[in-house]
């Protein structure tokens, strides 16, 4: 296994928008441990990216990136949850999802978000396509630490 | 809170509730003299307004709330400072109309304490209070203000930008779009989408893109290129590239970018004959839609 | 007899092209039992052509995609034609962002350019009466 203590941290691009300047709701986590929860999950994205008021182009990006988000903590990571913000910045509203797992970890990251996707052979973590969908994406994990995956998308870019 | 600010507190409460129609109408009329509004805001509206938040600075004076925070804690009052911004904004009057609202604000305020007391030391207390108060709707106004502006004009750029790149139906089932001008990540979405949209409506088979108007062609710009070929031809129909100067044809050579999957001709004619010679090829019991 | 019929559109033949749709809530159980039943289809009415209308489809991931591939790589193997019509706008978009191919699965605009692919077309209708005619 790889050594551990190690957590990677792959963050980009650094955040700029202001905290704390108010959302518009709590935040809303979900359940990600049946396939029934990978259907609702995303049913709830797509309310809250009508909410937050983007075009349906840009609901659909979304909704996607959670989607393989939530199935890669599904699949990969034993089940975990998921959380959805409405969040404010300089230029307006967007989404954030945080999506964890208490699962095995991802021990080589870089490959991991460089992979994608290809012919479907079924074997990537989803998170390199994910992370094309969305404005901001973070990742925090390692060998037998978990994951967590911060994704956010803003209405206007 | 001292005794005297507090008192300085009380009284302007007890004359926002006891003098409330006069604060307003004597705030709409000093806003109608500085005559920045335009004809964008009636006199209703400035009447609504003022209603409104004359009504939220009550409760928010009767709270605890230190007198700096009055206005920023307060939903109803914050909402209601926001609103009278974002109405000016939008109405497009000047930025110091927002701030001038404000002060003419303060000038009502204390015109309705003079009114119940002519003692000069409490009406300078009251000045100094309602100052206090009001410094942060002024800043928080003109915050907002600007946001809202720039809302604007980023909203009139996207309308600009999707303006720019119209879709026109050259021929029954095909589709046409003059690129002109740079193609960034931005000018690209917008272009797929409403080519993917307009393929859906019309129908088309084929979209012709025309890049005679795009002055360089990059690594950059190649990749949005196919992006949205790839885009077209997942819904089913396909492009042809039109418009290809013989220096982009060379640029694309040197930088060894592949178009080779794609159709590609020098001029909209050339790539309009073409298109039609493809859609013909897929009569009956052809291949339409094929995905390479 | 009929084996458990998924959550979803039936699938009917014309001839010997089935016609079928997914929907928006095609989970893991979903998509196996679909590709059953499809495949089972295929063998028993020797179909040499498949529609698949996915106009319905909002969302497009690399799961839905997989069994699309995987779907059109089985079909072929039975001797069968899929073809996969009425992709959305902002699906197409968004699978291009994904970076995801759907390597080997045809489509078509709509479900009439994906029949008229699988050799089905409509033909010019008489004064008086309409015909459908199959041409092939």
């Amino acid at each position: 296994m790889a050594p551990h203590g190690e957590s990677t941290v792959a963050s980009w691009p650094p955040p700029t928008h202001r905290a704390g300047d108010g959302g518009t709701g709590a935040p809303v986590t979900h359940q990600v441990r049946t396939e029934e929860d990978l259907l609702t999950v995303r049913h709830a994205v797509r309310a809250a990216t009508v909410d937050a008021g983007f075009g349906i182009v840009d609901q659909t990006r979304v909704v996607t990136a959670a989607s393989e988000l939530a199935r890669n903590a599904y699949v990969h990571g034993g089940g975990g949850t998921l959380t959805i913000e409405q969040v404010r910045g300089p230029a307006g509203r967007g989404l954030r999802l945080t999506v964890k797992d208490d699962g095995p970890g991802i021990a080589d990251l870089d490959t991991a978000l460089t992979d994608g996707f290809t012919t479907g052979a079924g074997l990537g973590h989803g998170l390199g396509g994910a992370r094309r969908l969305m404005d901001e994406f973070t990742v925090h994990t390692g060998a037998g630490q978990g994951t967590v995956v911060v994704a956010s998308r803003w209405t206007v870019r | 809170m001292s005794t005297s600010e507090a008192a300085v507190r009380e009284r302007l409460t007890r004359a926002l509730q006891e003098r409330d129609e006069e604060i307003a109408d004597r705030w709409v009329a000093l806003q109608l003299e500085q005559a920045l509004l335009g004809t964008d805001i009636s006199e209703a509206e400035l009447r609504e307004e003022a209603d409104s938040l004359i009504d939220a600075l009550v409760p928010g004076l009767e709270s605890d709330a230190p007198v700096d925070r009055v206005v920023t804690s307060h939903p109803g009052l914050h909402q209601a400072v926001i609103g009278l911004s974002l109405r000016r904004a939008r109405a497009g009057a000047t930025p110091t109309a927002t701030s001038l609202a404000v002060l003419a604000l303060k000038e009502a305020l204390l015109k309705a304490v003079q009114l119940e007391t002519r003692d000069a030391e409490e009406l300078f207390a009251t000045a100094v209070f309602i100052n206090r108060l009001l410094d942060v709707a002024g800043a928080l106004s003109f915050e907002t203000y600007v946001e809202g502006r720039e809302e604007i004009i980023r909203r009139q750029s996207q309308q600009l930008m999707e303006l720019s790149t119209p879709v026109v139906r050259l021929w029954k089932q095909v589709l046409a779009v003059p690129l002109i001008g740079t193609l960034d990540t931005a000018r690209t979405q917008i272009v797929m989408e409403n080519l993917l949209q307009a393929i859906q409506d019309h129908e088309a088979l084929v979209a012709i893109i025309d890049i005679t108007g795009v002055p360089t062609v990059d690594t950059a710009v190649a990749q949005h290129l196919m992006q949205t070929v790839n885009a077209v031809r997942l819904m089913g129909a396909d492009c042809v590239i039109s418009g290809i100067q013989p220096s982009i044809a060379q640029t694309i050579a040197q930088l060894g970018i592949d178009l080779s999957t794609i159709l590609t001709r020098a001029t909209l004619a050339d790539a309009l004959a073409a298109a039609i010679k493809l859609i013909d090829g897929t009569g009956p019991g052809g291949e339409a839609g094929e995905s390479r | 007899m009929t084996p458990h019929r998924p959550v979803g559109v039936p699938i009917l033949r014309l001839g010997d092209v089935l016609v079928t749709g997914l929907l928006n809530e095609l989970d893991d159980r979903a998509a196996i039992a679909f590709t059953e039943e499809l495949t089972a289809r295929i063998s028993a009415e020797g179909a040499r052509g498949v529609l698949i209308d996915i106009s319905r489809l909002e969302i497009i991931d690399s799961f839905v995609a997989r069994t699309l591939m995987e779907l059109t790589t089985v079909s072929r193997l039975l001797g069968a034609r899929v073809i996969v019509a009425g992709m959305r706008p902002p699906v197409a978009i968004t699978l291009v962002e994904l970076g995801i191919e759907l390597v080997g699965v045809e489509t078509a605009l709509n479900p009439e350019q994906g029949l008229a692919a699988l050799g089905w077309r409509q033909a010019q209708e008489p004064l008086g009466g309409s015909r459908r005619g199959a041409a092939r």
